[in-house]
């Protein structure tokens, strides 16, 4: 109130005293018109600049990003097709050396199985022998006109003789026929056998186009990566979301496996390292020894699969010689195996330091002792035991979905920050429009504060332009100002 | 590989180290009056439900310690069992059945004593519990709240019960009380007026032992 009274010219008479301080207020404002609009105008354009040159910096930024994202998310898309392509190799490879190798042996074996075949169709196809050529010789006898009874008798003998040949070749046609029969017979089953390994081969045959066909398709995807194709391109990229949203989901189940792990061991863990111990005011040293064991077998599991090749985190033992990636192996696997040993006891502990405080509390309670089936009662001690031996294996197998999580979350990281710097620079952009025209509005809303003095200067000038006959086109000239202005 | 093997056994380490930090701050410390005084001896079941709560609730690291109410109550002689449970938890639990049988034994031959030394027991109990070095500091008085001080007895004087709490348990109405309720309010503000003047931090009357039992130890 003394602040106020201390601006008033004449303290008993408020409204004269306002009325002045106005009036000098609007004197200062408009001796002041002109620094004023450029200091507006210049406070915008610097303001509506530097947002105009930050939105820049951030689009060229964002298409370096993108153009970075594209390299990274093309590289490894080639790396993956191309591990993808090996494997088929292998496949395909694995299948010939497998199956195929045979296929000669085979073909020969089927070669000379026909060739025996056509020679038996052959021989079956033989027509009897032709009569001997004492039937010409039995024809000139028959001519004999004369000669009684030798003639006859001649021919007698000869058709004895022809009857009994006759019959002879007959029984050793027959028996031949019989025997190519048998022959034929026998051939059945090899004649089937080789029906059956040419429908396998043919199976195999097509099998193994399959996996052309499937190394075709993965060819064509990589021959688009290696192109910078923009549909391989988004294909890759929506792949990466997708990943990052399994390995993800994969994630949150084995966490949940990890908190039942959790929750296993640290009881027993404060037997081991102290109940009442704490690290800060409410981490308890029990549950965070409990937590570490947890994550050193979730390492263990990592190095394991890293050393088996299963995953890729980390190149340096990718590319360790054979034998020490080995033995790194057979280190994690011991200490896998260890820890889950260690796991199994706590949860033995664990079953018996909650029977121990119901019994006491049963103690305190009077209560009788209830009565305990044996087998009922051992089922979740040794369903505990089971659990804690076999939940740090399972969560071993965290490495995979993790890798696969490690290389989506770049891409999408990558996507959501590029967006992120083109939104904010659109933004600066707008603000920067705004600023611009904002200048304008603040200089009008300065003209405002001081119309009346405007209206004087105006009047004023309009009086000057009478006075040497350019009155109307002084005026003119003042109102398209001021419409300009407005 | 040697980097990896340092690094596992650096991890086993911490876990090790880990297992060293203050325990005291954190753990619970009570101390238990029981008035053994006149009728109020024939209260001594109640008075054990509540010790077998105490040791049902208390957790390992924790320390309890029961005693009586006498004609001068100023004296360890008076601690019926006291302990510091361990902080293995299995450890604890057999620690909590020998006191539990301790208490048995004393609830059997309990005697009554002719006068009743509440602020001798509170002096008492309150350097019992400083020793334990607790981080939250509870002493339990399970009595009629009316203090009968012997002769030569001196307790008016100033005590120091700074950062601990009282809880007064099982008050019950003297027949005095019934005819006229202003003695007993008046006899429990009194009570409340003293222990905060000694520095307490809470002043708890819990007479519900059904229901109320958990007002006894406040939350860590």
């Amino acid at each position: 109130m003394t602040t106020w009274n201390s601006w008033l010219f004449w303290p008993s008479n408020v409204a004269f005293s306002v009325l002045a301080l106005a009036i000098l207020a609007m004197l200062f404002l408009y001796a002041a018109r002109k620094p004023m609009h450029g200091v507006i105008h210049s406070v915008c354009a610097l303001l509506s600049q530097s947002a105009r040159f930050i939105a820049r910096w951030l689009f060229l930024c964002a298409d370096n990003l993108k153009l970075r994202n594209q390299s990274v998310l093309l590289a490894h898309g080639q790396e993956s097709q191309a591990v993808v392509i090996d494997r088929e190799f292998e496949r395909v490879s694995d299948m010939i050396r497998k199956d195929m190798h045979e296929f000669p042996a085979l073909q020969r074996k089927m070669m000379e199985e026909a060739t025996r075949i056509e020679d038996d169709y052959h021989k079956c196809g033989e027509i009897p022998p032709p009569p001997p050529e004492w039937v010409g010789a039995l024809k000139s006898v028959a001519q004999i006109k004369t000669g009684g009874d030798i003639p006859r008798k001649l021919l007698e003998d000869i058709n004895k003789s022809i009857q009994k040949i006759h019959d002879q070749t007959v029984a050793e046609f027959r028996r031949s026929y019989e025997e190519r029969h048998k022959i034929l017979k026998a051939m059945q089953p090899s004649w089937r056998s080789v029906e059956k390994l040419i429908g396998e081969m043919e199976k195999k045959m097509v099998t193994l186009q399959t996996n052309a066909k499937q190394i075709d398709g993965h060819m064509g995807k990589l021959e688009g990566i290696r192109a910078k194709d923009n549909k391989t391109e988004h294909a890759l990229t929506v792949s990466g979301f997708v990943q990052l949203a399994i390995s993800s989901l994969v994630m949150v189940i084995a966490l949940g496996g990890a908190f039942i792990n959790y929750k296993l061991i640290a009881l027993p863990m404060s037997e081991m390292v102290g109940a009442s111990d704490y690290i800060t005011n409410s981490l308890k040293t029990s549950d965070v020894a409990a937590l570490v064991i947890i994550l050193m077998e979730a390492s263990m599991g990592l190095f394991l699969l890293e050393s088996l090749r299963i995953t890729q985190l980390f190149p340096r033992i990718a590319t360790m010689d054979d034998r020490m990636r080995q033995r790194l192996m057979f280190a994690s696997l011991t200490f896998l195996i260890i820890l889950a040993g260690i796991e199994s006891s706590l949860a033995l502990m664990r079953d018996m330091l909650v029977a121990d405080k119901a019994s006491l509390m049963r103690d305190l309670a009077s209560a009788a002792t209830p009565a305990s089936d044996g087998l009922l009662t051992r089922i979740p001690m040794i369903g505990q035991m089971v659990m804690g031996f076999v939940l740090p294996f399972a969560l071993a197998f965290v490495a995979i979905p993790l890798e696969s999580a490690v290389y989506s979350m770049r891409t999408v990281l990558g996507v959501f920050l590029v967006q992120a710097m083109r939104g904010l620079g659109f933004s600066l952009r707008f603000t920067s429009l705004l600023l611009k025209r904002f200048s304008k509005v603040l200089e009008l809303a300065y003209d405002v504060l001081i119309v009346i003095p405007l209206m004087i200067e105006r009047w004023v000038i309009g009086m000057r332009a009478g006075s040497t006959g350019d009155r109307s086109q002084s005026e003119e000239k003042e109102l398209s100002k001021l419409r300009r202005a407005a | 590989m040697s980097k990896y093997l340092t690094l596992l056994i650096a991890s086993f380490g911490m876990v090790l180290v880990s297992a060293c930090g203050d325990s005291r701050i954190h753990s619970h410390g009570v101390y238990m009056l029981v008035d053994t005084s006149g009728t109020y001896a024939m209260e001594m079941n109640k008075a054990s439900k509540i010790i077998h709560y105490l040791l049902a609730t208390l957790n390992p690291g924790d320390s309890l310690a029961v005693a009586k109410v006498e004609t001068r109550s100023f004296t360890e002689k008076d601690i019926v069992a006291k302990v510091t449970f361990d902080k293995r938890p299995s450890q604890a639990t057999s620690q909590k059945r020998v006191f539990k049988t301790r208490i048995e034994a004393f609830s059997k031959g309990v005697k009554g004593s002719a006068y009743t030394d509440i602020t001798g027991g509170l002096i008492q109990g309150a350097e019992y519990l400083n020793e334990t070095k607790a981080g939250i500091k509870t002493i339990v008085v399970f009595s009629d709240m009316q203090q009968e001080l012997g002769k030569g007895t001196i307790r008016d004087f100033p005590i120091k019960l700074d950062g601990i709490r009282i809880v007064a348990l099982n008050v019950t109405k003297l027949g005095t009380d019934n005819a006229d309720p202003r003695r007993y309010l008046n006899r429990l503000a009194q009570w409340e007026a003293s222990v905060r003047k000694a520095g307490a931090t809470e002043w708890v009357v819990v007479n519900d032992l059904e229901n109320n039992m958990e007002s006894i130890l406040t939350n860590r």
